[in-house]
């Protein structure tokens, strides 16, 4: 059951990032149209997934978790902290982001091995910007230094298999 | 000409003696003499003495500051940053600050949460991960630039290390977790405190099918436990120790007063034990305000001489 949804959350994923596309042009940053866009999105995302508005998603890379739930902040994986039932270090009666993220990556079939990606830090003046419009024009990956070289990331996702 | 520029630890590591570091407990003094006593009673037995950096979230002086002290008297520190104090302007500047002073060792880890500590109302930061924290340090020292891409005018000789918890959730991802470090840069590891063997020996497993203990340094984390209390204590207020039940009831059948040799007598069994595992390429002995028993475990485990 929970893998179906987990299917369906893909599919989802993948219509929301073809269907914006066309919408490029209208959608620049700092516009009158991403501040309409923004409560739309925030909307979407806080229902499913309580979305912290970080601006830079990766919740498909995180097996339709949002990291930024972690108390930590932690967009890599879990702390040393995890508690044995699971639960968060700092939050005890929360479940552990890493272990519901690791759960959730391994019934996804598409991006599941994305969870093994090496997340760049947070740009944290995206905060509260939309994410849409910032991986439309590029904003949330940009960097003047290649953060990790396609083929290191390659060898690394090739272990998620394994 | 890179043969000089190694640091001890990573020379020993190299080499394929079996390393040893051990943990400095910074003092809340602003006397450089108790650095200086603490390290002296280490540094015979130890590659390298962590200065660690405010764990459990506890103000002690600064794992920078310690460092300068030892390396000033020639010992050679383990340089912890954590990212739960400072941005990643303030950790990109204290790399360069601590290597001018001849810092080697860096251990790039996430922190204990500020809720752990004696001030929960501080402003946790958090602002890099663990991870990022060690592709920044490795893009520093190889591509000599700071994260915005400015270049840094001279070389960065670090040996960069990260620590590991194979003893918490979630277990089946831990080894892959360890794939990540490494390629953001890790190259030795130092793990939590190891009290649970087996668990071990299966994350080993994994490590070894991944082919990870190839790539990597890694050095398990051992200490004595002082007494019942202070494992209980450990066991539910330490975030990230696990101590298995057999150990915990092993310590609360032994009269009180020789809890403590109890103590430092499982820690020589596990040590023992470990250095058996392939893959395994030293250990870090973690004796919280018992920094003397350090050499009688080092000899009691067989491991003099030393140099």
């Amino acid at each position: 059951m929970k893998k179906f949804s987990l299917i369906f959350q893909e599919l989802i994923y993948d219509f929301v990032h073809w269907a914006i596309q066309p919408l490029k042009p209208l959608l620049k940053p700092n516009s009158r149209m991403e501040k309409i866009i923004i409560p739309l999105e925030k909307l979407a995302k806080e229902v499913a997934y309580n979305c912290q508005m970080c601006g830079q998603c990766i919740l498909h890379s995180t097996g339709m978790v949002c990291s930024m739930n972690c108390p930590k902040n932690l967009r890599n994986g879990p702390c040393g902290g995890v508690r044995l039932n699971g639960h968060c270090e700092v939050k005890p009666e929360m479940k552990c982001i890493w272990v519901r993220a690791y759960e959730g990556a391994s019934l996804m079939p598409k991006y599941g091995a994305e969870l093994l990606r090496v997340q760049p830090p947070v740009k944290r003046n995206l905060q509260d910007s939309s994410a849409w419009v910032n991986m439309l024009h590029g904003l949330d990956e940009s960097s003047k230094v290649e953060w990790l070289s396609a083929e290191e990331q390659e060898k690394l996702e090739d272990l998620w298999s394994k | 000409m890179v043969e000089k520029k190694m640091s001890q630890l990573e020379q020993v590591l190299r080499s394929g003696r079996f390393a040893i570091t051990s943990e400095l407990n910074p003092p809340d003094s602003a006397n450089a003499e108790d650095v200086n006593r603490a390290a002296m009673i280490l540094a015979g037995f130890c590659d390298g003495i962590n200065a660690v950096d405010a764990s459990g979230a506890n103000c002690h002086m600064s794992s920078m500051a310690i460092c300068a002290l030892l390396t000033r008297i020639g010992y050679e520190p383990v340089y912890q940053i954590s990212c739960r104090d400072r941005n990643r302007i303030a950790i990109q500047g204290d790399i360069l600050g601590a290597a001018a002073m001849g810092v080697q060792n860096l251990l790039c880890i996430t922190g204990d949460d500020v809720s752990s500590g004696d001030q929960p109302g501080a402003k946790p930061v958090f602002d890099f991960d663990s991870i990022q924290l060690l592709r920044t340090a490795r893009m520093m020292r190889d591509e000599r630039v700071f994260l915005s891409g400015r270049k840094i005018t001279s070389e960065i000789p670090l040996f960069l290390g990260a620590a590991a918890n194979p003893f918490v959730p979630p277990y089946d991802w831990r080894a892959q977790r360890l794939a990540k470090k490494i390629v953001a840069g890790a190259q030795f590891i130092q793990t939590q405190y190891c009290f649970d063997i087996p668990r071990f020996k299966e994350y080993m497993r994994q490590v070894r099918d991944l082919g990870l203990d190839k790539q990597v340094y890694i050095m398990v984390g051992v200490g004595p436990l002082r007494s019942y209390g202070a494992a209980n204590f450990m066991r539910t207020k330490v975030p990230g120790i696990v101590i298995p039940d057999e150990i915990m009831d092993r310590l609360k059948k032994t009269p009180k007063e020789r809890q403590q040799e109890e103590g430092k007598q499982i820690c020589v069994e596990i040590l023992e034990q470990v250095q058996e595992i392939e893959g395994v390429s030293g250990v870090h002995i973690m004796a919280y305000r018992q920094e003397e028993l350090v050499a009688e475990i080092v000899q009691e485990a067989g491991l003099l001489p030393r140099r």
